[in-house]
């Protein structure tokens, strides 16, 4: 701590921060651009001056950067001095003699750093009397939109692109004015983390396309705090609507997840909330009915029949449990495969009942060594490859700590440790797009977990000892060993993505292994869906044990689609004998449009509801809107709702969940395991000075306009009894009292992302109520037996065993369903070793048909240099592509021309 | 005494004085005007019925920036941004619900393009609520209003079909990236 005197003022600061970091934690503006709490400060832009005093009797003081001072104890600075006022009104008139006048068609106005930090020194007249210098755009593909005119030149978005996020074709070009930011030529932007770029970028330059379609200001929108359904990791998002359609994803921060970062599946995978062909009608044989009526019906139907109920991984923990009550324990599915389910218990078992504790999501980037065995992160867990690029990239913050360099002077950092990277250890069985940071090992997926089980025998010789390794392979599995031993706090991350139960195991015997050589090691593993670990936690049988169905039974499926998990044949035969099949999903799935009844289930932007992360941390999400505002007959209502009505109208009772609270509690009740998810939120009684939370900001307009057309007599605006906060404007939306769930970041004066500075402890550091989510799953270290190490991987001649192969765009499945995420979609393919294909006389990019012994697929054969002979991957989630994992192909055939 | 009588005199002096000037109005030139069937005089800056106005080339002036939706004291202005296949941003729908009206000029006043006016005429009276709720069809003229020559994407905004980067007003050439010189 230091003390330090601001115009007058005494305050206690941290000492390790810099001037700016220190002003901005004790809530002063103090304007800056090219400074990021995430990127730390190079002091490029100049904007952040102040000045400094030599002591208290100093009169005259001298200008510093305060980005790039350190706090000194007993310092004696001035904001509000009048020199230091001119000098950043002069700095921000700089920066706008070439910023065009194109705000009102910008789609950054109104969210907007350099409006903002424009307004807040007062610049608002243009002096310069020259002609603006004007840049040629460039497209860079479906997500992000570019307009070089409106650059300041901070150098934020290379520094985010390619020193925090890794990416290689984005970059800076040309000299004094005429830098240009952009790529060698026009074409996607190749980093899965290219969104971030519309929010670090401090002016309009990188803008998000998908919100440029159907465009509105950021404080017309309505927001509620949300989490990222499209993977296990659990971001926490601000999505906004207008006119009852979703239109922007925002990144909302929390300190101990995704901080100020999402993924570009996460940021622009939100349009299948917006497609026309969900279902939004109750339907009974293609009928649309009344709520009532369809109650009426459906209890008629159900009465006196065995009812059996399949879940989803996919849903929140309220509906599954809500489904689980309604048809009973022994009736319930979790909608998950034998195998999938087996994998989710092992993971579920190691996390409980491994020694080591799960990472948070910001802890990972505080390890020294990280370990990745069997899992393509980027693809499968995107924000988990970014935070342990950053782990790796903790070496330079060390190495410079040794020289008494802070953290946070970027460029002296990357100077000083010329690249220099903490071990990391990526054991797939093709390459990955963290190669770049690691060291690597490519194998089939036995292998891999026979490298793991080798190298927890390197850690602790009591593990189990593989035969049979190469002596190369034997080599690096002991570096790996040494590196995690000398590590301070080595990761292991492992997960299920390639269907292997050996790779867990493995992973839970390295796990054993490094406690039992005392280190201070984490776990982190990665599981499929968003839900995954919450219903592992909920419990139920696997789908295979449920489907021996007869003609006697009722089905109810919960938003899960069965084509996507089994073969179409078995699936066909047990739904085929269903008198009735209840259907809930918000996508016209396969399984839907089978169904007797629809349902029509509400997506994450229209219901509430608790979701497990796979650092078991319950959070809850918030409804962003209320469908039936734009649309009154709209029937679209959450899962949970439906089925307890269901439950209640069944059993004659009158329905006792009508409030979110509820169902959580009933769920948090029935399920010990769950208990804490009572706590992942405020409940719906949750007010600030008596009032609710503001869904809208202030200056929400258009309100007796946007609804005039259905009926100029303004209804009154739906209230949300579930949760704490109002579909309105009116309700508290400032800064000062505490609060965890914030639906939007705005403060007075800070329009942009940067509001966030506002509502954190310290610029950059956690929420100052506390970030969101409660952690449900401390390791009890019970757990003490090694599993035993699995056979080598054979390659069969004459045939091929699928790997599944996952991709950022398409393998999840809403994700699939946003049109924006097609052209980034890869079409039906197939990768073989070039060995193999050699062998069979196949070609790069062939039209080939596999063949298995049920079906057959015309896919593109694409090669790879690192896949194992006898392997074959298959894309995951691609239509026309089965999702099993270890599917045999017997024989791959070049089609006819 | 004599002052009482001052003060009757005074009195009736008075009253015969509004007597006179009350009678003489019969004699001057009427201030009522004889509405619907005389028009009433507006002067050019009367803040009534809003439009949406085209710009010089006959092009639709609005950006759908949402400046004069928000800043609507009555928020009864709402409206949603699409691009023209030129480039150019317009309002989809623009909709001002005239019945939560006041014609205080705000939208006017924080329009960025001229595209929003208020004209002189109020004569906007219906028999339905609902009828005052006005779509772009009924807002948008076919003039550009009170200022004939501004056009917003000649000055500045994005490069449209017609006018490439470097051709708004004060803008320079594109620079050339590949470029050597310093």
């Amino acid at each position: 701590m230091a003390t330090i005197h601001i115009d007058g003022k005494t305050y206690e600061v941290d000492g390790s921060d810099n001037l700016l970091q220190a002003c901005l934690s004790l809530g002063l503006d103090v304007p800056y651009f090219c400074w990021h709490p995430s990127l730390g400060s190079v002091g490029s832009c100049r904007q952040c001056a102040v000045t400094q005093y030599n002591d208290e009797n100093d009169k005259r003081g001298r200008l510093v950067m305060s980005c790039m001072a350190p706090v000194q104890d007993n310092m004696w600075i001035s904001v509000e001095d009048e020199e230091a006022k001119k000098f950043r009104a002069s700095v921000v008139e700089w920066l706008m003699t070439n910023h065009p006048h194109d705000c009102p068609v910008c789609e950054e106005g109104g969210h907007c750093h350099l409006q903002d930090m424009t307004v807040m020194t007062g610049h608002n007249k243009r002096r310069y009397r020259f002609t603006k210098r004007t840049h040629q755009n460039q497209e860079l593909g479906p997500f992000v939109a570019h307009e070089m005119n409106r650059c300041i030149a901070c150098y934020r978005c290379v520094r985010y692109y390619k020193d925090y996020a890794g990416g290689t074709d984005l970059g800076v070009y040309g000299a004094h004015d005429n830098v240009y930011f952009g790529r060698v030529e026009d074409g996607v932007l190749e980093s899965e983390f290219s969104g971030n770029l519309t929010e670090v970028c401090p002016t309009g330059v990188f803008t998000d396309k998908t919100h440029s379609e159907r465009y509105n200001r950021k404080w017309d929108m309505q927001f509620a705090p949300s989490i990222c359904h499209g993977c296990s990791t659990g971001c926490n998002i601000s999505p906004g609507e207008r006119y009852g359609e979703l239109r922007r994803i925002e990144n909302r921060f929390n300190g101990e997840v995704n901080q100020y970062f999402l993924c570009d599946r996460g940021r622009f995978g939100y349009g299948y909330v917006n497609r026309t062909d969900r279902p939004r009608q109750v339907l009974l044989d293609g009928q649309a009915l009344s709520i009532d009526t369809a109650f009426a019906r459906l209890s008629d139907r159900l009465k006196a029949r065995r009812l059996v109920g399949i879940g989803s991984p996919r849903a929140s923990l309220e509906s599954n449990h809500a489904l689980k009550e309604l048809v009973g324990a022994e009736n319930f599915s979790t909608g998950l495969t034998q195998s999938e389910q087996e994998l989710l218990e092992l993971t579920l078992d190691i996390l409980q009942n491994g020694p080591l504790p799960t990472s948070t999501l910001r802890d990972v980037e505080a390890h020294d060594a990280v370990f990745v065995l069997g899992e393509d992160l980027t693809q499968t867990a995107p924000r988990i490859a970014l935070a342990v690029r950053q782990a790796a990239k903790g070496k330079a913050t060390e190495i410079a700590a040794g020289m008494k360099i802070q953290d946070w002077h970027a460029l002296a950092v990357k100077n000083v440790a010329q690249n220099a990277l903490y071990p990391v250890f990526i054991a797939s069985t093709q390459e990955t797009r963290l190669d770049d940071v690691a060291d690597t090992l490519h194998a089939a997926p036995a292998d891999l977990a026979r490298f793991g089980f080798a190298v927890a025998h390197f850690i602790d010789n009591t593990a189990p000892v593989v035969t049979g390794l190469s002596n190369e392979v034997l080599a690096q599995a002991q570096s790996l060993a040494l590196s995690l031993l000398a590590a301070r706090r080595p990761l292991l991350v492992a997960g299920s993505s390639l269907g292997s139960r050996a790779i867990l195991e493995a992973a839970a015997n390295i796990a054993k292994a490094l406690k039992n050589r005392e280190k201070a090691a984490s776990i982190s593993l990665v599981v499929p869906e968003a839900n995954s670990l919450g219903l592992a936690l909920l419990g139920g049988k696997p789908l295979e044990s449920v489907l021996d169905l007869s003609t006697a039974d009722a089905l109810f499926v919960l938003e899960n689609d069965l084509y996507r998990r089994l073969d179409a044949q078995r699936v066909d035969e047990a739904l085929s004998k269903v008198s009735t099949l209840v259907v809930l999903d918000h996508q016209q799935t396969e399984t839907l449009k089978k169904a007797q009844f629809v349902l029509p289930a509400a997506t994450f932007a229209e219901a509430d509801g608790t979701l497990v992360s796979q650092e078991g941390r319950a959070q809850r999400f918030f409804q962003v809107f209320d469908p039936t505002f734009y649309k009154p007959g709209d029937q679209v209502r959450e899962s949970w709702r439906w089925l307890h009505g269901l439950s209640s109208a069944l059993k004659g009772q009158a329905i006792d969940w009508t409030l979110l609270d509820h169902a959580t509690e009933a769920c948090a009740a029935a399920v010990p395991a769950l208990a804490g998810i009572r706590d992942a939120a405020p409940k719906a009684s949750f007010r600030i000075k008596g009032l609710k939370l503001a869904r809208e900001p202030l200056r929400y307009s258009g309100r007796t306009a946007m609804r005039a057309k259905i009926n100029v007599h303004e209804p009154r605006i739906p209230q949300d009894q579930d949760t704490a906060f109002a579909f309105s404007m009116e309700g508290y939306s400032g800064t000062q009292e505490l609060r965890q769930q914030i639906p939007f970041a705005w403060a007075p004066g800070w329009n942009s992302p940067s509001a966030w500075n506002k509502f954190q402890d310290e610029v950059g550091g956690h929420l100052r109520a506390g970030d969101p989510g409660v952690r449900l799953i401390e390791p009890s270290g019970a757990d003490s037996h090694w599993f035993s190490v699995c056979a080598a991987y054979q390659p069969e001649a004459g045939r091929f065993i699928s790997v599944p192969v996952h991709h950022i765009f398409g393998s999840g499945e809403m994700s699939a369903l946003t049109p924006v995420m097609q052209s980034r979609i890869p079409a039906p393919y197939a990768v073989v070793s070039s060995e193999d294909a050699e062998r069979l006389g196949l070609k790069d990019g062939a039209q080939v048909q596999l063949r298995s012994d049920t079906q057959s697929l015309t896919v593109t054969l694409n090669l790879s240099t690192q896949l194992q002979p006898g392997l074959i991957g298959l894309p995951v989630g691609i239509s026309a592509i089965p999702v099993k994992a270890g599917l045999v192909i017997d024989a791959i055939e070049e089609c006819v021309q | 005494m004599i002052r009482s009588i001052i003060h009757i005199l005074h009195g009736t002096y008075t009253q015969l004085r509004s007597l006179v000037m009350v009678f003489s109005h019969a004699f001057r030139k009427r201030d009522t005007l004889q509405y619907p069937e005389e028009a009433v005089y507006l002067p050019p800056r009367y803040r009534g019925r809003i439009v949406l106005t085209r710009d010089p080339d006959g092009q639709e002036r609005c950006v759908a920036c949402n400046l004069c939706a928000v800043a609507c004291p009555a928020s009864c202005i709402s409206l949603q941004k699409t691009e023209a296949e030129d480039g150019r941003w317009y309002p989809e729908f623009f909709r001002i619900n005239f019945s939560r009206c006041i014609f205080c000029g705000m939208c006017e006043e924080a329009c960025p393009t001229t595209a929003i006016q208020l004209t002189p005429d109020f004569e906007m009276a219906d028999f339905r609520r609902q009828d005052l709720v006005y779509e772009k069809e009924d807002l948008l003229i076919s003039g550009p209003g009170k200022y004939p020559e501004y056009n917003f994407y000649r000055v500045s905004g994005l490069s449209i079909t017609g006018k490439p980067k470097g051709a708004a007003q004060n803008e320079a050439a594109p620079i050339n990236v590949k470029g050597l010189l310093p």
